[in-house]
């Protein structure tokens, strides 16, 4: 090896530490680090004062260390279950609506002329340069005068409003690849619009559901916001218990605790959707 | 091209529902009554509360401030990790900066909560925590839209650059840099869009004593609704629709960023 290469490979291993190591290790002190000390923090006893009670000290045995009742307290009564299952239903509701109102406007940008297609997609975008809780407040004087507001109704709505490009989005770059000809055919072989919808068109845009699906269900499990807002009491979710133990009852390590049951449950999702698109990439 | 009408008239009842409630926003912020109700009669009047309002005014400042403190270290922090994924295929990394986009927002906000509380005591909430929370969830959609940027470039560039005898900084300073600016400047004008838009993780990192706009707004919608909030709104629209299309104007990619995410999220898997 000659000098010129060695000098150059320890200048290129250089480069490297230089440019790799300043995001990691910021990410590591203010991504990972929170992540752990929440994960301890879930087993650890809330202080005096809110917070969290220290975890070695003077205090007695039962009020310091670890412990696992705060998943014990989970487990032990239903109704905490209930809001998961409840944020379950509220995303997957907004998660079909959203697929359903943005296939045709998606379906349209894909067979519009290549011209206007960037046009009508920034369309579909711009709302989305309001903030989010204008957008919010939007709703909040459409349906008060109709006396819609604080109800599942209004959650619903603003759920969707809030979430629908990130399924226009995906669907449409999934629907732009289509081959049209491939609709020609099906033409050609005596298919009517209808199933030449749902046995071509459809099929094909699947993954395309699939990743807007996830992009707008997993938002939706843990907004607080939108609920607060637009809700009832009835109407809490996850997100809500969450926010209301760090700084409502200022109860963290039990906020920590359903901030962790949360993550389990994106992760699952995460998990089973990475299956299920792995399988249908095999099949095709 | 197959678009019956049946697509055109439900497509236009989409657009409808998705601009219909922000015209509604923007006519009542002229709306000359302290209900938005009724059209009593058109006023700048709102406008003029808005920037008389001090509280306002600082809350407004603030939001600048971390902005864009947070976008310029978010895009040299996500610059490097964009180029650390392409060139290195690093594996801790593309983990470390696309986590915290795909998780649920509140996570990361709860978590730096108890990081700050815990680790800088009960008064550490700052300006300062809200840059550092902002930056690292920017860090990611700069790292996105930089390493889509490169995986576009032909490699043997870079190689030609070397063989040529420039030294890495110099192959980087010459080549690398300026063929990666236009991802570097919207990977920037999307973190600053984001950083001033930002609610949730705002909310937990914030303490009192650090209101920002979109902090503001929520205060108002749970205490007293006037059109102010209006007239503040449509600022607010005005300013991140300004910074959206010079964004696109530099480099398309960045009405794709979400997708992008996924794509990324699908390609790890």
């Amino acid at each position: 090896m000659s000098l010129i290469q060695a000098t150059r490979i320890r200048g290129e291993r250089l480069l490297q530490l230089i440019v790799s190591a300043p995001p990691f290790v910021f990410l590591l002190l203010f991504f990972l680090l929170p992540a752990l000390i929440m994960v301890v923090a879930s087993f650890r006893y809330p202080g005096e004062f809110g917070g969290l009670a220290p975890l070695f000290g003077d205090l007695p045995a039962g009020e310091k260390g670890l412990t696992l009742e705060n998943y014990q307290i989970f487990f032990s009564d239903f109704i905490y279950a209930q809001i998961f299952l409840k944020s379950l239903g509220v995303a997957a509701l907004t998660t079909l609506i959203c697929l359903v109102m943005a296939y045709p406007v998606a379906l349209l940008i894909a067979r519009s002329p290549k011209k206007s297609r960037d046009l009508l997609v920034l369309l579909c975008v711009l709302p989305f340069a309001s903030n989010f809780l204008v957008r919010v407040y939007a709703w909040m004087i459409i349906l008060g005068p109709f006396d819609l507001l604080f109800s599942r109704f209004a959650v619903i709505v603003g759920m969707v409003y809030v979430h629908l490009p990130f399924m226009i989005l995906p669907l449409y770059t999934n629907l732009e690849k289509h081959d049209p000809t491939l609709l020609d055919a099906a033409q050609d072989l005596g298919a009517n619009a209808w199933n030449r919808f749902w046995k071509v068109t459809f099929p094909m845009s699947l993954p395309g559901i699939f990743s807007g699906s996830v992009l707008v269900f997993i938002p939706v499990l843990g907004m607080f916001a939108i609920p607060e807002i637009l809700g009832g009491k009835d109407d809490w979710l996850v997100g809500n218990m969450i926010k209301e133990a760090f700084l409502g009852t200022r109860d963290w390590p039990f906020g920590s605790m359903l901030a962790m049951m949360l993550t389990v449950v994106v992760l699952g999702i995460a998990v089973l959707s990475t299956t299920f698109a792995k399988r249908r990439m095999r099949r095709a | 091209m197959r678009r019956s009408p049946l697509l055109w008239i439900s497509s236009a009842l989409v657009f409808a529902f998705l601009y219909i409630p922000l015209i509604v926003v923007v006519v009542f912020s002229f709306n000359n009554s302290k209900l938005n109700a009724e059209w009593v009669g058109f006023t700048f009047g709102w406008y003029y509360v808005l920037f008389n309002d001090a509280a306002m005014i600082q809350a407004a400042l603030n939001s600048l401030i971390i902005a864009f403190v947070a976008a310029t270290l978010a895009t040299v922090l996500g610059t490097m990790a964009g180029i650390a994924m392409h060139r290195y295929r690093s594996r801790f990394l593309p983990f470390m900066t696309l986590t915290p986009l795909a998780m649920p927002e509140i996570l990361l906000g709860v978590s730096l909560l108890i990081f700050f509380i815990s680790v800088f005591g009960e008064n550490a909430l700052s300006l300062l925590t809200v840059i550092i929370a902002h930056t690292t969830f920017c860090i990611g959609f700069v790292a996105i839209v930089v390493r889509a940027r490169l995986s576009g470039m032909d490699e043997s560039i870079f190689e030609a650059a070397r063989d040529l005898g420039a030294t890495p900084w110099k192959t980087f300073r010459l080549v690398t840099f300026p063929m990666i600016l236009p991802a570097v400047i919207a990977g920037a004008l999307m973190s600053f869009t984001l950083s001033i838009d930002d609610f949730v993780i705002t909310f937990f990192t914030a303490g009192a004593g650090v209101p920002t706009l979109p902090l503001t707004i929520y205060t108002m919608i749970k205490i007293s609704v006037t059109p102010e909030v209006n007239a503040l709104s449509t600022l607010m629209m005005l300013l991140t629709l300004f910074l959206i299309i010079v964004a696109t104007r530099v480099a398309p990619d960045v009405l794709q960023k979400k997708q992008m995410v996924n794509d990324e999220a699908e390609n790890r898997a």
